[in-house]
């Protein structure tokens, strides 16, 4: 492939890929997705590919393995092209029916539709499903459609054309000016102002200016940067090499974390077919401006996602922040002018640039322009990647997008934000979300990680399970944030334990306080805010466990006990074969009796006792009544 | 240089562009505690002792004041109600980790007999002074953190220490603790090397 010299050459290049394809063709797309390929999705494919040639259809199908659609619950994921028929959870014996009869005849194989829970109905087109309908798949709607190895998919579908306006038509002033009347928010977690923070680095002193992408998402249970860089590498890109026009800057540096190994290879696809098609490199197309990128990839440290941490990370030293009272635009790598964005920030560019700063503000709330990916996760029935206008209200997205909770429990709290956000209880549900209502009720944006929670979760456990985090993840530089950290940790799990004491809920608040005015970095001042909000919306499960022993969600393992109830037990025998722990003594016709002393309080009993029967129970905060050893005669159901 | 005028704790300072905070109040005798500062190295701000408040009325926040760069007509207090409640928690959670030399002096003086964080006494608090000096003025780097989070610790790198650290001994007397970097120094660091106990 020449290097495109020219806009000319690029729009030549883009209409020959256009004529090429015959949109008719029908299109097989299976989601190769980190999350798709732990159902096997690689070997579905290749499924695919053999079929669709035994049948004799290879000349009349295309396939295209493409990026994550976001449906995670329901992958391998299916979509066929043109009629965009999806075919959800398919396996490789699935596949022989779906080729014969949706591309040989054109039917429906209504096994694999998606069926909905509520009418019973199945649904065939990708767009009608619920989780789908709801959402504004701005950002991620491409995933489906590309092929990320393959840059000719990105450019076909309009790619990089933002760039060319950008370089050609508009010129850095304009472009600056569009990014800041748009009012993108960076969506790493502080929402602050994209076209600000460009307008301090374009404006700073000293050269060479950096601009980096964070890809170190490392909240638990967060992946949509993960997701964006894998499926549509070359969306952020473009958004880099304008963000680097408008700065001034010549060097750029991808940071992604080593774990992430197929965003590492997409995004090094992504950037060597950038630079073979002249996108990248000197003169880009023929513009004069030059502009490499390099990636740097992380060392699984959480702290390296705060911006100084992440430029002393690529500096090559290790990742501590450092103090900012002079913003890294300002003086980041080597002290040089740095401006530092996260993925999904840099992924929206291109669009602003395209569509206009009008089209981008329609979407979202007063102030929090556009939408935010969100990772829905935890005790919902649709787990996935969700996209929406930001001020959607959590109702709607783990109600009507997120199909509620599993197994008819009730809904207890969702935890936005990750390990720095809090958590927002039932009664806030109908809130909308965006960057300024989050942080009202304690709780933030962060990268967009959402867990949802049910009433078996028990909010006490779940601040332990973040502090607990976070010692391992603090650089440990700061005093507050470090000793801060390891004291109410002691205190959380003494509190879970059985051992909390009077005094405990005030003392965490005491040491909160001091973390968030004083430590040194955001991931200390922020750390806190999980023990924060449950205290403020959850404090009675604090209380109960402090001055009853008791967890009332009947999680925490040293304050429950598992009973049978006599006159319940059918002495069927099931958990005393069950038990691994043989803390069940019993036999035929005899009530079966759980050895206190000798249960590991694994559930197991609770489990596997028929539900006809109901006989095992689990205690909190009351004794365990004393059941005679090896004698009761069953009490016979009728 | 230019000169910045600045108000702490009611007095008017004039100060030089790139000074500290730190450095303009000890200019006119304002003492601010401090762990981890040494006037020798760069400013590293871990100890967060020195945490002043800054600004006015209703909008006011804290900040470190060795690494803090002084501001025209800035409102700075060293020893506000925040300020004191702020530096007595840090002192409160050093003191779990260590009870002697300056980190007891100075809990003393702000009034704390007893820490109500459990811990054990390591004498070390982490202020990095050690592996600082070490490594910008010695240029040795014989000394470093490792781990991270509350696994954080100092150790000596066992290719270098050997070779230099017995004829130096320059970080003995910046420890705070007063006797982490000589205890470690005492044999059970490099059993296989035969060093001295109690150096």
């Amino acid at each position: 492939m020449a290097k495109l010299g020219s806009p000319v050459d690029l729009e030549k290049f883009r209409q020959q890929l256009v004529s090429q394809r015959d949109l008719n063709l029908p299109c097989v797309t299976i989601c190769s997705g980190t999350g798709c390929q732990a159902y096997r999705a690689a070997s579905v494919a290749d499924a695919f590919v053999r079929e669709i040639e035994n049948q004799g259809l290879k000349k009349k199908v295309n396939v295209r393995r493409t990026g994550c659609h976001g449906f995670c619950e329901r992958g391998p994921i299916v979509v066929i092209f043109p009629q965009e028929i999806c075919y959800l959870g398919v396996n490789n014996e699935d596949v022989p029916e779906i080729v014969s009869q949706t591309l040989g005849q054109n039917k429906l194989v209504e096994s694999s539709l998606y069926k909905d829970a509520k009418t019973d109905k199945s649904i065939a087109y990708e767009s009608e499903i619920p989780f789908y309908k709801n959402q504004s798949r701005i950002l991620l709607g491409n995933n489906r459609l590309i092929d990320p190895q393959n840059i000719d998919d990105y450019i076909a579908l309009g790619g990089y054309s933002a760039l060319v306006k950008a370089l050609f038509e508009l010129g850095a002033d304009k472009v600056l000016q569009m990014v800041k009347d748009a009012n993108l928010r960076g969506r790493g977690g502080g929402g602050f102002p994209t076209g600000i923070k460009w307008e301090t680095a374009r404006n700073a002193p000293g050269e060479p200016k950096f601009v980096i992408v964070n890809a170190d998402e490392g909240d638990p249970g967060a992946y949509m940067n993960r997701s964006l860089l894998e499926g549509n590498p070359h969306s952020v890109l473009e958004g880099l090499i304008i963000g680097a026009y408008v700065i001034g800057s010549n060097k750029g540096f991808v940071y992604v974390r080593q774990e992430y190994p197929l965003a590492v290879q997409n995004i090094t696809t992504a950037i060597e077919q950038a630079q073979e098609y002249g996108l990248l490199g000197e003169n880009i197309l023929g513009s004069g401006f030059n502009f490499d990128v390099k990636i740097h990839r992380g060392a699984g440290a959480f702290v390296s996602g705060e911006s100084s941490a992440l430029m002393t990370a690529i500096e090559g030293r290790v990742g501590e922040p450092r103090p900012k009272y002079i913003r890294t635009t300002v003086s980041g790598i080597e002290g040089k002018p740095s401006n530092l964005n996260n993925v999904e920030t840099w992924a929206n560019v291109p669009l602003i640039i395209s569509k206009g700063v009008d089209w981008f503000k329609s979407i979202g709330s007063r102030g929090n322009t556009g939408t935010k990916i969100f990772s829905l996760v935890g005790k919902v029935n649709n787990t996935g990647l969700v996209e929406v206008p930001l001020g959607t209200t959590l109702q709607e997205i783990i109600f009507n997008i997120g199909g509620g909770i599993p197994k008819g429990k009730r809904f207890k709290a969702v935890q936005t934000g990750g390990p720095s956000g809090g958590c927002i209880p039932e009664s806030l549900l109908d809130m909308p979300v965006d960057f300024d209502e989050l942080a009202k009720v304690g709780s933030m944006m962060g990268s967009g990680g959402m867990i949802v929670m049910d009433e078996d979760t028990c909010m006490v456990d779940i601040a332990r399970y973040f502090v607990n985090f976070l010692c391992g993840e603090s650089c440990g530089k700061c005093v507050p944030c470090r000793e801060g950290l390891r004291q109410m940790l002691i205190i959380l799990n003494n509190i879970c334990s059985g051992k909390g004491k009077e005094g405990d809920i005030e003392l965490l608040q005491e040491i909160s306080e001091v973390m968030q005015d004083a430590s040194l970095c955001a991931l200390g001042t922020t750390a806190a805010n999980p023990v924060l909000s449950t205290i403020k919306y959850f404090r009675d499960e604090y209380e109960a466990h402090i001055r009853e022993k008791r967890c009332p969600a009947g999680a925490c393992r040293d304050l429950v006990a598992y009973y049978i109830l006599p006159e319940k037990c059918q002495a069927c025998l099931i958990c005393l074969r069950n038990c691994p722990a043989g803390a069940i003594i019993g036999k035929k016709d005899t009530v079966h009796v759980i050895d206190q002393a000798k249960c590991t309080k694994c559930g197991t009993c609770i489990e596997v006792c028929p539900a006809r029967f109901g006989a095992v129970v689990k205690l909190s905060g009351q004794t365990v009544p004393v059941s005679a050893l090896g004698g009761t005669k069953v009490i016979r159901k009728r | 240089m230019e000169k910045v005028r600045l108000e702490i704790d009611g007095k008017l300072v004039e100060a030089e562009e790139g000074m500290t905070l730190l450095q303009a109040a000890r200019k006119i005798g304002i003492d601010i505690p401090t762990i981890c500062y040494d006037e020798k190295m760069a400013p590293y701000g871990a100890c967060r002792l020195c945490m002043v408040e800054i600004g006015r009325n209703n909008k006011t926040r804290l900040v470190a004041s060795c690494v803090y760069p002084v501001e025209d007509k800035l409102v700075v207090k060293t020893e506000s109600e925040r300020v004191i409640k702020t530096r007595k928690m840090i002192l409160e959670l050093l003191l779990s980790r260590c009870q002697s030399g300056p980190i007891e002096t100075l809990a003393k003086k702000y009034g704390l007999e007893k820490s109500r964080f459990p811990g054990e006494d390591t004498g070390c608090v982490l202020c990095g002074l050690c592996v600082r000096y070490c490594g910008e003025i010695k240029k040795a780097n014989a000394i470093g953190f490792m781990g991270r989070g509350v696994e954080r610790g100092v150790a000596f790198l066992p290719e270098i220490a050997p070779k230099v650290c017995l004829s130096c001994r320059e970080c003995f007397t910046l420890c705070p603790g007063g006797k982490v970097v000589t205890e470690s120094l005492d044999g059970t660091w490099f059993p296989p090397l035969g060093w001295q106990k109690k150096v």
